[in-house]
């Protein structure tokens, strides 16, 4: 690892205001993903900013369906949350399998979004849930955030301080994991809104397969606001172009472990 | 530099260390508590698993200074009073190791299980706890052997303190 230097910041002006001090500063949430990448020198900040010690960011609101989660919520706080257990067992449940419990223990959510890994899961969820992201800046909704791989919206200096949205009537995320890794090979979140009976709300979130990275599965969702049920999926197509090729597994096999996946999430939403 | 204040093993220490530094590094030589090891250095196989404020992390992947603060339990820590911890022993009974490079960072991260999901564990829930734990000699087997009975003496323990 470069030489760095490394500050906590007190409040939320605060951590701006350091990072637009330093030279090239990076924020520093869990560090499960920034320490490693700085070890192998693929990144060297000047600085890094750690976010945990900001009083309240990692606080989890539930308040009838509206749920509200500070970026620097661990894993481990979003899988063991009571409230939000009973209004979104879908998200505590995706949290659970996030990695193993070491890391569960100090990786975040905002650093995890922040960081939009194509094989990351929390994105998944985001999409699906039609979730806000919330900068110490602006407001943005999930689809305008994700940019591409490891791309997201934020500028420089901008860092996420929460994450909100309306729990949905029911929800699943099935996932296929590396067996080596944890992270996903596919992972399909899918959630009911509800909406009414002649046009039901159906949203898809699809990671680790695409080459773009997360993306939300409109014909899916099309074909499950007809019908909801796993096998309303046999007519969709996933396009081999768009799907990620790798020593794990071929275009081919993504692509059709993505529908695998839709369905046991559909299944498992019931 | 950075000015790093815990307490390792209940004792407080302050040091002056570099701001790069790993709490691995800062425990095994800032502190010449080597039972942590590294095994990968890559956030993987959680030899290097220490506790931080109760919670079990991978000490190659925070920094000294991120733990600057907090109460950093090592296995060094777990024995007392010249007395092996359960868990410990149980590993000894059960034969739960073979070279022992994996088995500071298994016991603390039991011991972390036990604490979290209470003593009694099964298999399968021991066996999804381990993901972060690599093991390259026993096939893990007496590995959970070794925690479901270092558990349940735990929770004896736990049944005896609360009398
Ligand atoms: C062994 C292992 C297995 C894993 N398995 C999985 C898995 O199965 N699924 C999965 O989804 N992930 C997995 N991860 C990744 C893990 O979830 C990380 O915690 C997460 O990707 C990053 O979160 P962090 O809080 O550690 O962020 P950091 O590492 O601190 O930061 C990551 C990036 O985001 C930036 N950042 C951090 N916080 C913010 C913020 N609030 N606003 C803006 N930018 C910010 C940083 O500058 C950095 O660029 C795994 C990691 C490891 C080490
Ligand atoms: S040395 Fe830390 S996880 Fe392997
Ligand atoms: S006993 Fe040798 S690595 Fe586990």
């Amino acid at each position: 690892m470069y030489e760095t230097n490394y500050t906590r910041a007190k409040d939320a002006a605060d951590a701006a205001k350091k990072s637009k001090a330093a030279d090239d500063a990076a924020y520093l949430s869990g560090g499960m993903t920034l320490l490693p990448t700085m070890k192998q020198r693929l990144a060297a900040p000047s600085d890094l900013i750690d976010l945990t010690h900001i009083k309240g960011m990692n606080a989890i609101t539930v308040s009838r369906k509206q749920v509200t989660i500070g970026a620097t919520a661990t894993h481990a706080e979003v899988a063991t949350n009571a409230k939000l257990m009973k209004v979104c067992p879908s998200l505590s449940s995706l949290a659970a399998h996030i990695g193993d419990p070491h890391v569960r223990n100090r990786g975040t959510i905002g650093g995890s979004i922040a960081n939009n890994d194509p094989a990351a899961d929390y994105p998944s969820a985001m999409i699906a849930l039609d979730a806000t992201i919330v900068t110490n800046k602006r407001k943005l909704k999930a689809e305008k955030f994700f940019v591409g791989l490891f791309e997201t919206a934020l500028k420089e200096d901008e860092f996420v301080k929460e994450i909100s949205f309306t729990a949905p009537k029911s929800g699943a995320y099935a996932k296929f994991p590396n067996p080596a890794s944890r992270y996903a090979m596919a992972g399909v979140f899918v959630a009911h809104h509800g909406g009414t009976k002649a046009k039901p709300e159906i949203r898809v979130g699809i990671t680790g397969a695409s080459q773009d990275g997360v993306y939300r599965a409109k014909d899916m969702e099309k074909a499950l606001a007809a019908n909801f049920a796993p096998e309303a999926l046999d007519g969709c197509t996933v396009d081999e172009g768009n799907m990620l090729s790798d020593i794990h597994g071929s275009a081919a096999y993504r692509a059709n472990l993505v529908k695998v996946m839709a369905k046991r999430a559909v299944a498992a939403a019931g | 530099m950075a000015k790093v204040e815990m307490t390792v093993n209940g004792r407080s220490v302050a040091a002056d260390v570099e701001d790069r530094t790993l709490l691995v590094e800062f425990l095994r030589e800032g502190r010449n508590l080597t039972g942590t090891h590294v095994g990968c250095d890559t956030s993987q196989c959680g030899a290097c698993v220490v506790h931080v404020d109760g919670k079990a992390v991978k000490s190659c992947t925070m920094l000294a200074a991120q733990a600057s603060g907090s109460e950093v339990t090592t296995i060094e820590g777990l024995a007392g009073n010249g007395a092996l911890h359960p868990m410990q022993e149980a590993f000894r009974d059960n034969h739960g190791l073979q070279c022992g490079f994996c088995t500071p960072g298994m016991i603390m991260s039991a011991v972390d299980m036990v604490n979290r999901l209470g003593p009694k564990l099964d298999e399968a829930t021991i066996r999804s706890e381990l993901e972060g734990n690599i093991c390259r000699c026993t096939g893990y087997h007496n590995i959970v052997k070794s925690i479901a009975a270092g558990a349940k003496t735990m929770g004896k323990g736990m049944k005896k303190a609360a009398e």
